[in-house]
């Protein structure tokens, strides 16, 4: 469904993403890991359409999005959540969750949706999406802005990031129904060993190049035993660059 | 009543036919529609326009509706209403105003009002500001509302100015005594050539008195827009003033804060923020599906609702 072919990405002449291609299958769980500031994000935003790639191709489901932006590709079917979630002053998480759903989501849709992140809609969802919200709370609020658009591409970016164990257990548990389902392909950016281990593929970037991708049972194992050593698991990937 | 006026009150004071509670319809200067209830009495005022309305103490949970419509250009309309508030009441009352105009001559209206709340009296005081009309004549509305209250007596005031209104000069002025509250929620948007300018002065005399005043404006076009505000606290008190504006095209927004603390145990504070949309808040709402220029739109709706 979805097929990277050799993009790079190089704002104001910088190379961020270098000649990556990538090939996902509907239905799968992809992991995509690495080092901090090895271009994980950026390779999100390119599939996102929030950055356009300086060279290659992105197609879904057949058609060449490359060069449409982010709300072509929304509405195409591709959903992306935010490592920073975005806050605004005046509208409610029950106004955000409406606008991602495309209607007016009822008592029990909303209930159903929060609490899949840990939050109760009783107290959440007449919240105004601003600084009253602490990290971990907005977060949560943000998936689940992506959970309820049921994409047939969700892209989650560091999902883990300052939620608690209790709201990653819901975290995890989600992801597993959305694969057990197969009701969409999940691409997710995580450094978390129990997202890891519920990964179909597991992608490994760094310094803007995949230098590691294939099955969660091979990729994995491997990560692990370096990481085991107390060393970065991709130094030895780095003297190949 | 004008046909016109009925669909302007639609808009200021969800009007469906009729108002449930006492109620005053002012119409191009003149009184179209009146009525009282047991607790709450309306006089006109026999030395200027205006009213005086009189809530007995005690009063729970009524509403009283006093909205002003300008049809047509031409009308200079300038109105002294009071409103007395007695001891321990708690009443919403509604106000408002609509100009339209559909030709060259200026349409204004001038709402003087005044709030004597008593001891332990709670207001909710909404009103909402529009200009309708294809008319080159410039609609006015210039508020003025001074707000005295007594010891533990609570104002609520939300403002709104939706659109359409060429110029606006709001003023308010409130004094309050012992562990009195004045809570001030205004929204305000401009476009084209509009101005709009806000002006507060709060005074807070009595210990534990408390005041919160937020504005958020937008400005479009070439409007301008400023804000001025000036929180004392004259003994133990705590004050809370904030200013955000939203600017789109060539929009400008002047706020200018002022604290002044005339007591140690005075606590005053003021945040202003003013800057265009944040460019990841239209992305997020455009990886949700809408375009930039819906995403624009859903920001300002949700920043003035």
């Amino acid at each position: 469904m979805l097929e990277i072919q050799n993009i790079a990405w190089s704002p104001e002449g910088e190379g961020v993403i270098h000649d990556i291609s990538l090939h996902v299958d509907s239905g799968k769980m992809i992991v995509v890991t690495g080092p901090n500031g090895g271009g994980k994000t950026s390779l999100a935003k390119l599939i996102a359409g929030i950055n356009r790639p300086t060279s290659g191709k992105i197609i879904f489901n057949g058609e060449d999005i490359t060069e449409l932006d982010i709300t072509e590709r929304a509405k195409r079917g591709i959903a992306y959540a935010f490592q920073q979630p975005v806050r605004f002053k005046g509208l409610s998480v029950q106004d955000l969750l409406d606008t991602a759903a495309g209607k007016a989501l009822n008592v029990q849709e909303t209930c159903k949706l929060l609490e899949a992140v840990g939050l109760c809609a009783n107290e959440y969802k007449d919240r105004e999406l601003n600084a009253s919200l602490s990290g971990g709370e907005i977060k949560r609020i943000e998936i689940a802005s992506v959970l309820v658009r049921e994409a047939q591409l969700s892209i989650f970016d560091e999902p883990e990031a300052g939620i608690d164990l209790w709201s990653f257990s819901k975290l995890v548990e989600a992801f597993n129904e959305i694969r057990k389902r197969k009701s969409g392909t999940l691409l997710v950016i995580s450094h978390q060993e129990r997202i890891l281990e519920i990964a179909d593929e597991i992608v490994v970037v760094a310094n803007g190049y995949v230098r590691d991708a294939g099955a969660r049972q091979v990729i994995l194992p491997a990560l692990l035993a370096d990481e085991h050593r107390s060393r970065c698991p991709l130094e030895k990937e780095e003297n190949l660059a | 009543m004008k046909y016109l006026t009925s669909e302007l009150l639609k808009v200021i004071a969800d009007y469906q036919g009729k108002f449930n509670g006492a109620y005053s319809i002012r119409e191009d200067g003149e009184c179209v529609a009146r009525q009282t209830s047991e607790n709450i009495d309306i006089v006109s005022k026999t030395d200027k326009p205006g009213l005086e309305v009189h809530v007995k103490p005690g009063t729970k949970d009524e509403y009283v509706y006093v909205p002003a419509c300008v049809t047509h250009g031409n009308v200079d309309d300038l109105v002294y209403n009071d409103f007395y508030i007695g001891e321990g009441a708690d009443v919403t009352i509604i106000a408002g105003c609509g100009v339209h105009s559909d030709d060259e001559d200026e349409a204004r209206h001038n709402g003087i009002h005044r709030f004597f709340l008593g001891k332990g009296a709670r207001v909710l005081y909404k009103e909402k500001h529009i200009g309708t009309g294809k008319g080159q004549g410039l609609k006015r509305i210039d508020p003025v509302t001074d707000a005295f209250l007594e010891e533990d007596a609570t104002l609520e005031m939300d403002t709104i100015q939706i659109s359409g209104v060429d110029a606006t000069t709001r003023v308010t002025k409130a004094e309050l005594k012992a562990r009195a509250k004045l809570l001030v929620r205004e929204r305000i948007l401009t476009e084209g050539e509009q101005t709009a300018k806000t002006d507060f002065v709060v005074d807070m005399i009595g210990e534990d008195a408390s005041a919160d005043i937020v504005s958020r404006s937008v400005a479009r076009g070439h409007s301008f827009q400023s804000f001025d505000s000036t929180i004392r606290g004259l003994t133990r008190c705590s004050g809370h003033s904030e200013c955000d504006a939203i600017l789109a095209d060539e929009g400008r927004v002047l706020a200018s804060p002022a604290l002044e603390a005339a007591h140690i145990d005075a606590a005053l504070i003021h945040e202003a923020a003013i800057g265009k949309i944040a460019g990841e808040q239209l992305l997020k709402l455009q990886s949700l599906g809408l375009t930039a220029e819906e995403a624009e739109e859903k920001i300002i709706a949700g920043f003035l609702k």
